[in-house]
């Protein structure tokens, strides 16, 4: 059985984020990308799968860029056996992105494709549906729990409303990953530097992204700050205020 | 021996105590067989590493016990760790192996000299390998390896201190070409990022400037010294942070380096050659400021006529013999009634904080009756202070967390030493 796990960099919150001058893209001087948190979660689904038994290898997947390497043997240190950074493009969005792991995936063996469910960057979410698509295969988003018996997996998803769904896929299959059984470990940091000297992470090209990306932003910007908050000293001046305003 | 009057009940045919089989004639107690029995493999295991050895050497004589600061407010200390590891215990998933605050009272007193601060990191870091720590642990950790700092914060935030501060600072960092300073202050990440530190830091930068000082600081390329850390047994993400961190000593010319946190003055002078190859001429700033006591001695004008007691960071007085340049400064405090706590000096009490307990305030709970710190802020006030002065970063927060737990919120003030000298000279930040 061999899951392999799709990693995607987004900027980190840590850092103010701010518009670039042409007001439709974040400026990325002084930003810091970091692992999407939903990928660690999936990352985490599987090495938990492996540890059980029920998985045999895992293999780290991510499009090349700053930082893709250390990413990808922080991966490796935490349990995954092997990893593949995607070179020769620039993918715009889902779309591309799907196409170019795609392209990839067609050539690798694979039982299962973890995904984180969504990306923070774009809380878009397509990425599973758009590989499954491509590779004719079956998707489930918002995955919580993961069993492997034989040629199924039976798949927890959840619904909005605290609805939780059970499905029994047959695979492969391409999963969205929402949260794994716990949090995602700590890879220490000797382990990471001695990966780096033992392993290597293989370079594939991710080949013809097939079409000019479908959307494009029109303009970004912060939202809209309001009027503000006013702290109030005890119960009399809310009352006040309550009555100024016609409440009461 | 047969009318020994204990002879009927110690003798038994069948006997198992603890899972161990004593059964037979009495005399067999003067066998070796009951240490036989039990299993080492742990015990060995710890022997066996790198720094483990002297876990081995205990031979029960629970000196340490009595010093001990966790076994102060619960059951701890090396003499029973040995014990439980004699007996079977499998100590790197055990929470005993998170107590340990490496304050090195254990190996003042050690006759064999079992040294915790060596074999602590040492089962530590094969605990960190496995996977086995604590998640708070976890969070510090993550936290160091992605940002270079405890609290998670961004790189470029570790000067917002320095925002509507008219004081001069020279942020080397932002500087085209810079000229070389005579003392590279380094910071800290509480002294960077705490509300309470900061106010220790803009205090520094003023008395630095009264005396005429010629520093200058980091800025966004300051990381974590990494001391705690290695003492949890991060050994990779230490060595990392030390060659970083070196680099930036390397990088701008200073004739001295001085520090706000006596963690980073352990590990810049005893831990950091070892990763970097350099040798580093550092001073906490308490040992700095002691060398000009007079200069300071004439700018302090100001009187602080309250009732002072000290605590001694451990890893300023006994990690590195320095427990005379605070005194110093303290006595030279004009109006100051200065009093000792009871566990002074080589004997000082351990605040909670080292070898990690910072970022273990759960786990720790979990298996004391109460923090060491609120263990301390009750011995300075019954010893009639005020005013508790400390000059390690971590120790503001944590006593004044324990002020207030301890209900004694409004009897002791809790104030870095270099915060009062600013009062003194400058009457603080004008307040």
């Amino acid at each position: 059985m061999k899951i392999i796990v799709l990693l995607k960099q987004v900027p980190d919150l840590v850092e103010d984020l701010e518009v670039d001058a042409s007001g439709k893209t974040l400026d990325t001087d002084d930003i810091k990308f970091k692992l999407n948190e939903y990928d660690d979660h999936a990352l985490e689904e599987a090495i938990l799968l492996k540890e059980s038994g029920a998985v045999d290898e895992i293999i780290a997947m991510a499009v090349d860029g700053d930082g893709t390497d250390k990413m990808l043997f922080t991966a490796i240190a935490k349990g995954a056996d092997g990893a593949v950074k995607l070179t020769g493009g620039n993918p715009a969005d889902s779309h591309q992105l799907g196409k170019a792991f795609s392209n990839v995936l067609a050539s690798e063996s694979y039982d299962m494709i973890f995904t984180g469910v969504q990306s923070v960057d774009d809380r878009d979410g397509q990425l599973g549906p758009i590989i499954g698509s491509y590779l004719r295969m079956p998707c489930v988003s918002v995955v919580s729990g993961v069993k492997v018996s034989g040629d199924t997996a039976v798949i927890h998803k959840e619904y909005s409303g605290g609805m939780m769904g059970e499905f029994e896929v047959d695979l492969p299959a391409v999963l969205g990953i929402q949260a794994a059984k716990q949090s995602p470990r700590y890879a220490p940091v000797s382990k990471i530097r001695q990966v780096q000297e033992t392993m290597s992470v293989i370079e594939a090209s991710m080949g013809d992204l097939g079409f000019g990306s479908r959307s494009s932003v029109a303009s970004m910007a912060p939202p809209e700050k309001g009027a503000g908050s006013k702290m109030l000293e005890d119960v009399e001046a809310l009352i006040d205020v309550l009555k100024d305003k016609g409440v009461i | 021996m047969a009318d020994h009057k204990y002879e009927k009940w110690i003798q038994k045919d069948d006997a198992i105590i603890d899972g161990i089989d004593v059964s037979g004639e009495w005399n067999k107690m003067y066998e070796p067989r009951e240490i036989m029995n039990y299993d080492l493999t742990y015990m060995d295991k710890i022997t066996d590493l790198d720094g483990g050895e002297s876990m081995g050497w205990c031979y029960q004589c629970a000196q340490c016990i009595g010093v001990c600061p966790v076994d102060n407010v619960g059951s701890y200390g090396p003499r029973k760790i040995y014990r439980n590891l004699q007996t079977g215990q499998n100590l790197f998933e055990h929470p005993d192996l998170w107590l340990c605050t490496t304050c090195s009272n254990c190996l003042r007193v050690c006759p064999k000299e079992v040294d915790m601060m060596k074999i602590m990191p040492a089962a530590r870091e094969q605990a960190v390998l496995d996977g086995n720590v604590p998640a708070e642990l976890q969070d510090m950790l993550q936290n160091v390896a992605e940002y270079g700092n405890p609290m998670g914060e961004s790189a470029r935030k570790r000067v917002r201190w320095l925002r509507k501060f008219d004081e001069p600072v020279r942020d080397l960092s932002k500087e085209e070409n810079p000229q070389p300073v005579d003392v590279l202050w380094y910071v800290s990440d509480y002294f960077s990022f705490h509300g309470r530190g900061n106010d220790a830091a803009k205090s520094m930068v003023r008395v630095f400037n009264r005396l005429g000082v010629d520093f200058g600081i980091l800025g966004k390329e300051e990381k974590c010294d990494g001391d705690s850390q290695r003492l949890v047994g991060e050994t990779g993400l230490f060595e990392e942070l030390a060659e970083h961190n070196g680099a930036q000593f390397e990088k701008y010319e200073h004739n001295k380096l001085v520090v706000s946190d006596p963690h980073a003055y352990n590990a810049f002078k005893n831990f950091y050659p070892k990763v970097t190859n350099k040798e580093y001429n550092v001073q906490h700033y308490t040992q700095f400021l002691a060398e000009q006591i007079d200069d300071l001695t004439t700018l302090m004008k100001q009187p602080y006529p309250k009732k002072v007691t000290f605590h001694d960071p451990c890893y300023l007085g006994r990690h590195n013999g320095e427990y005379n340049a605070p005194r110093t400064l303290i006595n030279a405090i004009p109006g100051i009634d200065f009093m000792e706590m009871f566990r002074c000096k080589e004997q000082g009490y351990c605040c909670g904080g080292g070898g990690g307990g910072m970022w273990l305030d759960g786990l720790v709970a979990d298996h004391t009756s109460e923090r060491l710190s609120e263990n301390r802020v009750k011995e300075a006030i019954e010893v009639g202070a005020e005013v508790l002065a400390v000059c390690c970063p971590y120790e503001v927060s944590r006593f004044e967390d324990a002020v207030k737990s301890t209900n004694n919120d409004g009897k002791l003030e809790v104030i870095d030493i270099i915060e009062i000298l600013d009062y003194c000279i400058d009457n603080g930040d004008g307040s």
